[in-house]
């Protein structure tokens, strides 16, 4: 579990620099392998695949499903920390229903 | 870190945000046919793989190969989308992976669909469906 979360944590950061990475592309291909951000993100990615993997080999998926899911949570507030995004009340409501759906979902995996 | 990151900043159209969200609802789409590819293929598998054992399985069996690199085209999508729109709106519609899957294992690996799954289904659909409007206002 704790595998897991650490993963997750790490993955939304691999959305932070994909989505600083996303921002600084140009139509040439040198703007794509000279972009450390990028490689920053998918690097982010992988790692929190192999902790995701460590974990599932121990732990119940029902379990771990929704603390994947709360990746989601870290990357919105980071989305407010580095990009300035504005939170709504719509964006916690719907943050909230895709966690609880998540959560229900995996209990129904069982 | 912060200016690191968030520099340059520029003004996407509402066509081009919109564009971005179904971006990643194709990005969703991959990236669970990947899961369920791999799936399939993690059969060939032993149970405690070496690195290149692993390796040489994704390269030779058909449908890890496919399931991996539909993964990677996942991943360009996503950073296609990300360019325009807010990571807080796009991020967590990822979460459709989890409808697919479920929806996918039931018509090919038979698998029930029980009332739980369906809720879930119909809860996070809604909260997509929340997000989606939001991000085209």
């Amino acid at each position: 579990m704790a595998w897991v979360t650490f993963g997750s944590f790490i993955g939304s950061f691999g959305a932070v620099f994909l989505k600083a990475g996303a921002k600084r592309l140009e139509k040439n291909l040198k703007s794509i392998y000279t972009n450390w951000r990028l490689a920053a993100g998918v690097g982010a990615y992988l790692l929190s695949t192999i902790f995701f993997l460590l974990g599932v080999r121990r732990g119940e998926l029902s379990i771990l499903y929704p603390l994947v899911a709360f990746g989601y949570v870290w990357t919105v507030f980071w989305s407010r920390l580095f990009f300035g995004e504005p939170l709504t009340r719509t964006k916690f409501l719907a943050l909230g229903m895709i966690l609880v759906g998540i959560t229900v979902l995996s209990l129904g995996n069982k | 870190m912060s200016q690191t990151l968030a520099e340059p900043a520029f003004i996407s159209s509402p066509e081009q945000r919109r564009r971005s969200v179904w971006l990643v609802l194709g990005c969703t789409i991959l990236g669970a046919v990947a899961q369920i590819l791999i799936k399939l293929g993690a059969n060939t598998l032993g149970a405690h793989p070496s690195v290149l054992d692993m390796a040489i399985r994704i390269l030779t069996t058909p449908t890890l190969f496919i399931g991996y690199s539909l993964y990677a085209l996942s991943t360009v999508l996503l950073v296609l989308a990300l360019r325009h729109g807010e990571l807080s709106l796009l991020y967590p519609v990822i979460a459709l992976t989890f409808v697919w899957v479920t929806i996918l294992s039931v018509l090919i690996f038979h698998d029930s669909m029980n009332p739980l799954r369906l809720s879930g289904i119909a809860i996070i659909v809604s909260g997509v469906a929340i997000l989606g409007k939001g991000g085209s206002r």
